[in-house]
């Protein structure tokens, strides 16, 4: 059976030219960057290239790169080294439909003395901007808002907040996951003081992540050890995954227009024939503020799981804002928080493409998933019900 | 993904006996959407009135949920009334080659249902949801609690929440659960099972750890405290404090009190002396 995977959020294929570029670390290339010779004087040389590379993709320089091991060290560094450089400060800013990368370590530093805002978002998942600029104060450590949301895609106007914060003492920090190659992003034009990234979400490897610290921003390391990364961040480098997250970048770059056209061309087509050939079905999140790849789609009456399941009988693979496949018991706290009902929270699902998806399976599942919806929505007590409004 | 039985995917993907019978003898609903799943169940009996001769489902969930309708209504088929009551969650979940632990509420869905269908049949009105509200998110009372804890030997609230949702919302209410847990258990396993020899170290150790715990705190509502010196064999060594120290009654509460606490929770061998300050 073919897999056809339309789960881009939640992780990507490592490009080939990016496994290309990392096989020689796991052999000949073995050598400790830190070391005096010119073995691994070879190894330092493409590490310095890779960050020149991902500093080159988010318009920075690489001097404000540090590699870290994922997107939530990435998170969990800024945050914490924003209220470290900042004591006095015990008000931190984020949203309710965080990643629980931030989200968790913000519940759990409110337990420890902090003040958190967690400011809501409208039906269609943006942000009350009112409700950020009224919480602002002279308290406030750190603005942590995530680039884009990873469940439904929209985009938060994160230029418009951080340079709201420009003359303020207040440090601004985005969890930019989702957004680093799918849109474009010029750090010399947004007055952004952090920015999180993770590899695997762009066709790099696992365990690789980037935390962009804008020069000039005060900083502690969250990982304490050697002199690597300049002491900003201890432990041996990933050098194969680093290496590859370079080329990773290099490829977004390249992609990116394609990314905005035939990606986003393929979604929407995706979405407009689900929409279309399912009824009581709706979309989540504004279609006029989403990354090019992701749709969220609720289809009312029915389970996420199960939908899932049966799609995985068929190859496809996309995820849900259910409760039953997170293991906890409530629907997803992004469409909660967006006031999502009961009836088309719990069958939501997450499509998200990449530029390796085709034409034909985007046909596939168009073709596919109607007839899945149909027969769970037979088994369905509420449908009869539902359906007759 | 979870791990479901060969059983349960069969179930879920060619679930028996889909639909709802027009002129159901019994109907039962369980569950709600915003608990994110929900069964109704009918059922005929045959002509005699006897047995159980046809159920149908309807269910709104997971894969797990569908499985365990699927499950039920094929259980029930051929038994009497008395038969079919007798079904528990955990036969339910036995039918299909076990749940996961945190799939175990669509076993209980399934049970639930089945009951207020008997219920309705019998002419009963549905039993209104009598105790109290311990769960608001998932709308669960301390009868629903304490049922599902002693018919299935629930030990933690992480297993509570895993069997019929309670405290897997907000948490407010994981206090509540542990009490009504605590109060079940208790009941039951009066003994705690204490281990067959202690040794040295470990006797100190819980010697020290039921001092603080249990007896430190209720002599310090009196004023008074206690201070442990050494521990030789079976024989604890303690100084009195505070108002236990000039108290005229002192050495009923060391015998009485403290040496009684300790040879409960300890070691039945043991002697408490006192040291004199």
């Amino acid at each position: 059976m073919k897999t056809i995977y339309l789960d881009n959020n939640a992780t990507t294929r490592v490009a080939p030219e990016v496994l290309e570029e990392m096989l020689p670390c796991f052999s000949e290339l073995y050598g400790n960057p830190s070391s005096m010779y010119g073995f691994a004087e070879q190894v330092e040389k493409k590490l310095r290239e890779a960050r020149s590379k991902v500093a080159s993709l988010l318009g920075a320089s690489p001097n404000e790169i540090i590699f870290t091991s994922c997107g939530t060290e990435s998170d969990s560094t800024a945050i914490c080294a924003a209220i470290q450089s900042a004591p006095e400060k015990k008000h931190i800013i984020t949203s309710r439909v965080e990643h629980p990368a931030v989200k968790n370590l913000c519940e759990h530093l409110s337990r420890n003395g902090y003040r958190i805002t967690f400011v809501p978002v409208d039906a269609r998942g943006m942000l009350d901007m009112d409700y950020f600029y009224r919480h602002l104060s002279d308290d406030t450590a750190i603005v942590s808002i995530m680039w884009a949301n990873n469940e439904t895609g929209v985009i938060f106007p994160v230029e418009e907040m951080a340079g709201a914060l420009k003359e303020k003492d207040i440090v601004f920090h985005t969890d930019a996951v989702q957004a680093v190659g799918k849109i474009p992003i010029d750090m010399n034009e947004v007055d952004i003081d952090m920015l999180s990234l993770s590899g695997h979400k762009l066709h790099a490897p696992k365990g690789v992540g980037v935390l962009y610290v804008r020069k000039g921003t005060k900083f502690s390391p969250f990982l304490i050890g050697g002199h690597q990364e300049h002491g900003r961040r201890g432990g041996t480098e990933n050098t194969a995954s680093i290496i590859g997250l370079g080329r990773a970048c290099e490829l977004a770059a390249e992609h990116m227009k394609e990314e905005n056209t035939r990606i986003k061309a393929l979604r929407d087509r995706l979405e407009s024939e689900l929409l279309n050939r399912i009824p009581h079905s709706e979309i989540n999140g504004d279609p006029a503020y989403r990354l090019p790849n992701t749709t969220s789609i609720g289809f009312e009456y029915i389970e996420g799981e199960a939908i899932l399941l049966m799609m995985n009988e068929l190859g496809i693979c996309a995820s849900s804002g259910s409760a039953c496949t997170s293991g906890s018991l409530e629907p997803s706290h992004v469409l909660r928080a967006m006031g999502v009902p009961f009836t088309s929270a719990h069958g939501t699902i997450r499509f998200s493409l990449s530029i390796y998806n085709t034409d034909e399976e985007v046909d596939f599942v168009i073709e596919k998933l109607p007839p899945i919806i149909k027969r769970l929505r037979e088994m369905s007590p509420f449908w009869n019900k539902g359906a007759e409004k | 993904m979870w791990e479901y039985t060969d059983k349960v995917k069969e179930h879920f993907l060619n679930p028996r006996n889909v639909g709802e019978i027009k002129d159901a003898d019994g109907l039962g609903e369980a569950g709600s959407m915003a608990c994110g799943d929900a069964l109704k169940l009918t059922f005929k009996l045959d002509e005699s009135g006897n047995k159980i001769a046809d159920a149908k489902f309807q269910t709104f969930g997971c894969a797990s949920a569908i499985a365990s309708s699927s499950a039920i209504t094929e259980m029930l088929k051929g038994l009497t009334l008395e038969e079919a009551e007798k079904i528990t969650n955990d036969d339910i979940a036995q039918y299909l080659g076990g749940l996961p632990k945190e799939k175990m509420h669509c076993s209980v869905l399934g049970r639930d249902a089945l009951e207020k269908a008997i219920l309705c049949y019998r002419g009963d009105a549905e039993k209104k949801t009598e105790g109290e509200i311990v769960c608001e998110c998932f709308g669960v009372t301390d009868l629903e609690i304490q049922r599902v804890i002693k018919e299935n030997h629930l030990s933690d609230i992480e297993m509570v929440t895993n069997y019929v949702k309670a405290g897997g919302g907000c948490g407010k209410c994981h206090e509540k659960i542990q009490d009504i847990i605590d109060k079940i258990l208790g009941k039951e396993q009066p003994a705690k099972k204490k281990p067959v020899k202690l040794t040295n170290i470990q006797k100190i150790r819980l010697v020290e750890e039921t001092l603080e715990r249990e007896i430190k705190p209720s002599l310090k509502q009196d004023g008074g405290n206690i201070e442990l010196v050494d521990v030789d064999g079976n024989t604890v060594f303690v100084k009195l404090l505070g108002t236990c120290a000039t108290c005229s009654v002192s050495q009923i509460t060391l015998k009485d009190y403290v040496e009684k606490k300790l040879r409960e929770l300890v070691t039945p061998e043991l002697v408490v002396e006192e040291v004199g300050s």
